[in-house]
C-alpha cells in the first residue's frame, strides 16, 4: 500500500469527538469540515515537494481533498439512513439504500484502505476476516438478502455508522501527495478488475455495478484533476486515457436502470468479458500517469 | 534498454546457400547427412545450429551463446531471425512449446490496426532476441514496459508468427476487396463439436519457444500492448517432447502414443516448400505472396477410451506400429505406405480407413503439419482429461490441401472414435517482415 498517513493523536481525538457530536446536524458538520480542509494541504504539499519539483500539484491535491471530504460527508449521511432502516427493521428500504450509500465509499476506497483497519471494518466480505471479527456493510448485506431479516443486526448497524464517522474524521489528516493520486486511480480500477467485474463483491445483493461505476468515477476524478499536468507532459497519453474513460462509460450506459444499475445477475458472460476488457484497456494507459511525476 | 541482450547473433547472410546444401557438407559432421539426420540435429539442443526462419533463402544462422561459457548444452540459447522473406515459426523445426493466441480487434479504425502492427513489430523483434521490450524499464514512477518474467532468460528459439482471419476482412476496416478468395471459414466437417470459445479470431499470434515462460511472456506482452485496440479471443498452450528428453530429435509422439509428423514434406527442400506452403503471386492477392495459410484445430482426444483399446486396435486405427512408427507390414518409420499390400485373406495390411491411409490418400496432396499436444486440466462435467492435439498446418491452398484431406478423414477415419474437434480457425499468414517494415505491411500500406 502506497498511501501514507499521519494522524497526530490529539487532532484525531478531536476530530472523532467533533464528528461524533455533530453527526445529527449535517449543516454544522459540513461547515466545520471545510474549515479543517483548508488547513490540511499545507502539510501535504510540504511532504511531497522533493518528488514533484518539476510540476505543481498543489491545486490538484487541494481539490482532491475537498472531493474526498465531500464524498465522506455524504457517505456518513447515507450510511446513517441505511443503518436506521436496518435498525427499524425496514428491510425493503434498507435494501434500496444499501448500494447507493456504498458508492460514496467506493469512489474514495484507496483512501479508506490506507487508514488501517477501516477498510476491513467497513467493507470486508465474508471470509476476508475471521468470522468473529466480521462486521460492516457485507454482513448486513448477507442478513438482508440471504437471510431476509434484520434480527441481531442492530449492533452491526451501529458499529458501521461509527466506522463511517471514524473514516470521515481520519480523512482530514491523510497525507495526500501526487504519487498517492496516481496510484490511487489505478487501484480503483484494480478493485473493479479483481472483485467487481466478477460479481464477487456483492455476492448476495448483486449490486456490483454500483461499486463498479463508483470506482471508475473515483478514478476519473483523479484523472481530471491531473489532466492539465498530464497534457503538458504527455498529450497522447492524456488523450488516450480520456478516450478510454469515455469508451468504458459508453459500455456501462446500457446497464443503467432508473437511478441505479441492473443486477449483476442480468449480465451475460460476453457482457462481463467486454466490460472487463474495456476496463483493462483503460487501466493500462492510466497506470502510466506516473509519467507526470518525472524521474 | 538492450542491456539484457547477452547474445551477439551472427546476422544471417542472404547469400548463404540453403541449409541442406551447406550442412550436408559440413566438415564438422564428417559425412553427408540425410534429411532425417539433419532434422534430428537441428532438433537437438546446444549445437548452436538451427534453421533460419526465412524459407526461400533457407538462411542458416549459426550462433553461440557467448555470455556464459560454463553453461552446459542443456537449453537452447539461440535466437531465430524475426525479419526475413518468410515468417519464422513455419519451416522452423518445432520448438518445445507453443503459446497460441487469437485476438479480436476492438477498434474500427484501420489506422489503429496499423499502429498496433508497428508496435507489435518492434516488440516482436525484441521478444525473439531475448531483449527487454520498451524503453521504460527503470523509471520508479511507472510500471515497467516489459513484464519481466523473461528477463535474463535466453531467447529459446522464440518465433512469433502472425496471420489474419476471414473476419478481419468484414466491413470494419474497408479491406473486404483484399480478402483472398482462398481465405474463408472452414466448412463443417462430420463429427465437429466446435465450441465458439476456441474458434476464429481477427488475428493470430503463434508463439513458439523452447521454454514455455518465454512463449507466454511474448503473448502476454503483445496482449498488453494491444489493450484498447485488440483483445484476446482464445489461447491454447501446447507442448511436444523437449530436446532435453529426446536429444535425438525423433519424430514426436502425440498423446495417443503414436509418432506424429512422419509423413511431413521436407522443409529443407525449397522447391517442395514453394509447392506445398508458400503462396506465389499467381495464387491470389499480391500481398500474400510469400505468405501461407494456416489451419488450426483444437482436437480433444478421448484418452480414457483410447487407453481401453487393445494394441492391435490402436495400430489398426493409425495404420502404423506404435513403437517404431513404421507402416503396418513394414519395418522402418519412413518406409513408404504400401496401401495395396494384402494379407493371406486378401485384406489390406493397412486398413483403408486407418488414419495414415486416409491422410496419405494418393500421396499427391500434402501440407506441412506443425502440431502440439495440449493438456488443459479436467473436463469438470465428466472428470476426464481435457487433453489432445493442437493441430496446426500450413498450406498454399486451404481448400485443396487441408479441407480435402480433412473431408476424407472426417467421414471414415477410424481415429474419429477417439477424438472430437472442439476448436477451429484459419489465418492468412503474412509474408516475412522486412527490416524497417512492419507486420502485415503488404496488406495494410
Amino acid at each position: 500500500m502506497k498511501f501514507t498517513y499521519a494522524v497526530p493523536a490529539g487532532l484525531l481525538a478531536a476530530s472523532i469527538l467533533f464528528t461524533g457530536c455533530t453527526n445529527n446536524n449535517n449543516s454544522t458538520n459540513t461547515a466545520a469540515n471545510s474549515t479543517t480542509a483548508t488547513t490540511a494541504p499545507e502539510t501535504a504539499t510540504a511532504t511531497t515537494a522533493p518528488e514533484t519539483a518539476t510540476a505543481d500539484f498543489t491545486s490538484a491535491i487541494d481539490s482532491y481533498r475537498t472531493y474526498v471530504i465531500q464524498q465522506c460527508d455524504e457517505f456518513v449521511k447515507q450510511t446513517e439512513s441505511f443503518t436506521n432502516a436496518v435498525k427499524e427493521d425496514k428491510i425493503d428500504e434498507a435494501k434500496a439504500l444499501y448500494a447507493p450509500a456504498r458508492m460514496y465509499y467506493e469512489r474514495i476506497e484507496p483512501i479508506a484502505e490506507a487508514l488501517g483497519d477501516l477498510d476491513p471494518n467497513i467493507d470486508a466480505r465474508e471470509n476476508d476476516v475471521d468470522a468473529a471479527e466480521w462486521r460492516g456493510f457485507h454482513k448486513l448485506e448477507k442478513a438482508l438478502w440471504q437471510d431476509n431479516t434484520t434480527k441481531d443486526m442492530t449492533e452491526v448497524a451501529d458499529q458501521l455508522l461509527k466506522d463511517a464517522q471514524l473514516l470521515r474524521a481520519k480523512v482530514e489528516t491523510v497525507e495526500i501527495d501526487a504519487n498517492l493520486l496516481v496510484t490511487g486511480a489505478v487501484e480503483l480500477l484494480n478493485e473493479v478488475s479483481s472483485s467487481k467485474v466478477t460479481g464477487e463483491e456483492e455476492r448476495y445483493s448483486h449490486t456490483d455495478l454500483y461499486d463498479f461505476v463508483a470506482n471508475v468515477e473515483g478514478a476519473q476524478k483523479i484523472y481530471e484533476l491531473l489532466k492539465p499536468e498530464l497534457a503538458k507532459k504527455d498529450a497522447d497519453l492524456e488523450k488516450t486515457i480520456g478516450e478510454r474513460f469515455a469508451a468504458l462509460q459508453a459500455e456501462l450506459a446500457p446497464f443503467k436502470s432508473g437511478d441505479g444499475y441492473v443486477s449483476y445477475e442480468e449480465l451475460k458472460e460476453d457482457e462481463v468479458r467486454k466490460l472487463s476488457q474495456n476496463l483493462d484497456a483503460l487501466a493500462e494507459p492510466l497506470s502510466n500517469m506516473g509519467t507526470i511525476l518525472g524521474v | 534498454m538492450n542491456k539484457h541482450n547477452k547474445f551477439t547473433g551472427v546476422p544471417g547472410n542472404p547469400e548463404s546457400p540453403p541449409l541442406n546444401d551447406q550442412s550436408k557438407n559440413d566438415p564438422i559432421f564428417g559425412k553427408k547427412l540425410s534429411r532425417r539426420d539433419m532434422l534430428r540435429l537441428t532438433g537437438a539442443t546446444g549445437l548452436g545450429l538451427l534453421l533460419g526462419g526465412g524459407g526461400v533463402g533457407g538462411i542458416i544462422a549459426a550462433r553461440n551463446a557467448v555470455a556464459e561459457p560454463t553453461k552446459a548444452a542443456e537449453g537452447d540459447s539461440s535466437s531465430i531471425p524475426f525479419y526475413g522473406s518468410h515468417q519464422a515459426g513455419i519451416l522452423t523445426p518445432a520448438q518445445n512449446f507453443i503459446y497460441f493466441a487469437a485476438f479480436d480487434f476492438t477498434t474500427t479504425k484501420l489506422a489503429d490496426v496499423k499502429k498496433l502492427m508497428q508496435a507489435w513489430t518492434t516488440a516482436a523483434a525484441a521478444l525473439t532476441t531475448g531483449e527487454l521490450i520498451g524503453d521504460v524499464n527503470d523509471n520508479p514512477n511507472l510500471p515497467p514496459s516489459d513484464t519481466g518474467e523473461a528477463d535474463g532468460l535466453n531467447p529459446a528459439r522464440c518465433t512469433l508468427t502472425f496471420g489474419v482471419g476471414p473476419s478481419f476482412f468484414d466491413e470494419r476496416f474497408g479491406l473486404a476487396s483484399k480478402r483472398p478468395a482462398l481465405l474463408a471459414d472452414l466448412p463443417a466437417f462430420a463429427g465437429d463439436n466446435l465450441d465458439p470459445k476456441w474458434c476464429g479470431g481477427d488475428i493470430c499470434v503463434q508463439a513458439c519457444a523452447d521454454d514455455l515462460q518465454v512463449a507466454f511472456h511474448a503473448i502476454r506482452n503483445l496482449a498488453r500492448i494491444a489493450r484498447g485496440t485488440a483483445v484476446l479471443r482464445w489461447t491454447q498452450e501446447g507442448f511436444q517432447r523437449t530436446g532435453a528428453a529426446d536429444p535425438k530429435g525423433a519424430t514426436p509422439r502425440n498423446l495417443l502414443g503414436f509418432k506424429d509428423g512422419t509423413g511431413n514434406p521436407d522443409t529443407t527442400d525449397n522447391a517442395e516448400m514453394n509447392k506445398v506452403v508458400w503462396n506465389s503471386s499467381s495464387d491470389g492477392p499480391s500481398w500474400m505472396s510469400g505468405g501461407t495459410y494456416m489451419a488450426v484445430r483444437r482436437v480433444r482426444l478421448r484418452i480414457e477410451v483410447w487407453d481401453r483399446s487393445s494394441l492391435s486396435d490402436q495400430e489398426a486405427t493409425f495404420g502404423r506400429y506404435r513403437h517404431t512408427g513404421a507402416p503396418l507390414g513394414a519395418k522402418d518409420e519412413f518406409d513408404e505406405l504400401d496401401l495395396s499390400a494384402a494379407d493371406a485373406f486378401g485384406k489390406p495390411v493397412i486398413p483403408a480407413n486407418s488414419h495414415s491411409a486416409l491422410a496419405h490418400g494418393d500421396g499427391t496432396v500434402k501440407m506441412l503439419r506443425r502440431s502440439y499436444s495440449f493438456s488443459s486440466g479436467l473436463d469438470v462435467t465428466t472428470g476426464q482429461l481435457d487433453a489432445g492435439l493442437l493441430f496446426i498446418s500450413f498450406q498454399r491452398d486451404l481448400m485443396k490441401q487441408f479441407v480435402a484431406i480433412q473431408q476424407r478423414l472426417s467421414k471414415t477415419d477410424l481415429l474419429n472414435e477417439y477424438m472430437t474437434h472442439t476448436g477451429s480457425a484459419v489465418f492468412a499468414c503474412f509474408p516475412g517482415i522486412r527490416s524497417g517494415g512492419f507486420i502485415g505491411e503488404t496488406l495494410l500500406s
